[in-house]
């Protein structure tokens, strides 16, 4: 019988390109630096290409079983997809925006609205606009449009 | 949310209040601001007409399709007229702080 040993850079290279991915939107999301461009998670995918490659290379050897090169096979076609999802979603889907040529311009008017506060509390852009801030008017107003978790 | 809720202090020191829109009803918005620690103010806009009036609509983008807003920052002066827009072109890219306090400084 041969002796198999484990073919560590495989394994370790399919788990960390499901890191990379997961990593964008559980962590590196958080902060601006990583998140305006994801290069920590690129390079966490480029590592576990090296990986990847590296368990492509053992398994494909010759002293190999042939369920070696079929996991191996499998595993790196995986990797492969996970990084195509992330390239999809970060470059290619999160751009599908309308264009929203209708939003308020600078120099205009904001549009008035009158909206529930989470306390439920019915509150008007003019409320908003007149209530003090640390006991002073209020210079200005911050709208910040976001597409919420439901 | 994370960054303006850090800056938060430096919003109000020159007048500024964050307020944040979304379509989450009242009490999705309240759990996450608890759980976040979001201490500015958040407002809900379940039917998105305040989105549509702001044309900042992204139609069936929701969990159940329904319309959401698409990310969308605005800086109003005391009158109400906008003095900056930022429209991301990506939804993960938002406007850091930085960039809207230095824009808040040309209001006075």
């Amino acid at each position: 019988m041969r002796i198999q040993r484990f073919n560590w850079p495989i394994w370790s290279g399919f788990l960390l390109s499901l890191i990379a991915l997961l990593s964008y939107p559980f962590l590196f999301v958080n902060w601006p630096v990583t998140r305006d461009f994801p290069w920590a998670n690129l390079l966490l995918f480029g590592i576990a290409a090296v990986l990847l490659f590296l368990g492509v290379r053992r398994a494909f050897s010759p002293d190999r079983r042939r369920i070696s090169k079929i996991a191996a096979s499998v595993l790196v076609t995986f990797g492969v997809l996970v990084l195509a999802f992330f390239i999809f979603s970060f470059f290619i889907a999160s751009r599908w925006l309308p264009a929203s040529r209708g939003a308020p311009q600078v120099g205009r008017k904001a549009p008035d609205f009158t909206l529930a506060d989470t306390n439920n509390k019915q509150v008007s852009l003019s409320n908003l606009l007149s209530e003090p801030i640390n006991g002073k008017p209020p210079k200005g107003l911050l709208l910040i449009f976001y597409r919420g978790y439901w | 949310m994370r960054s303006i809720q850090q800056s938060l202090g430096k919003f109000h020191e020159v007048g500024i209040r964050p307020v944040a829109i979304s379509v989450d009803p009242p009490e999705a918005s309240r759990d996450l601001c608890q759980k976040a620690g979001y201490t500015f103010t958040f407002l809900s806009d379940p039917k998105a007409e305040a989105i549509r009036r702001y044309d900042l609509v992204h139609a069936g983008q929701g969990i159940n399709g329904q319309d959401i807003a698409r990310p969308a920052e605005f800086l109003l002066d005391s009158s109400g007229t906008v003095r900056w827009v930022n429209l991301t072109e990506n939804y993960w890219v938002r406007a850091r702080p930085e960039q809207i306090l230095e824009a808040a400084k040309a209001i006075q």
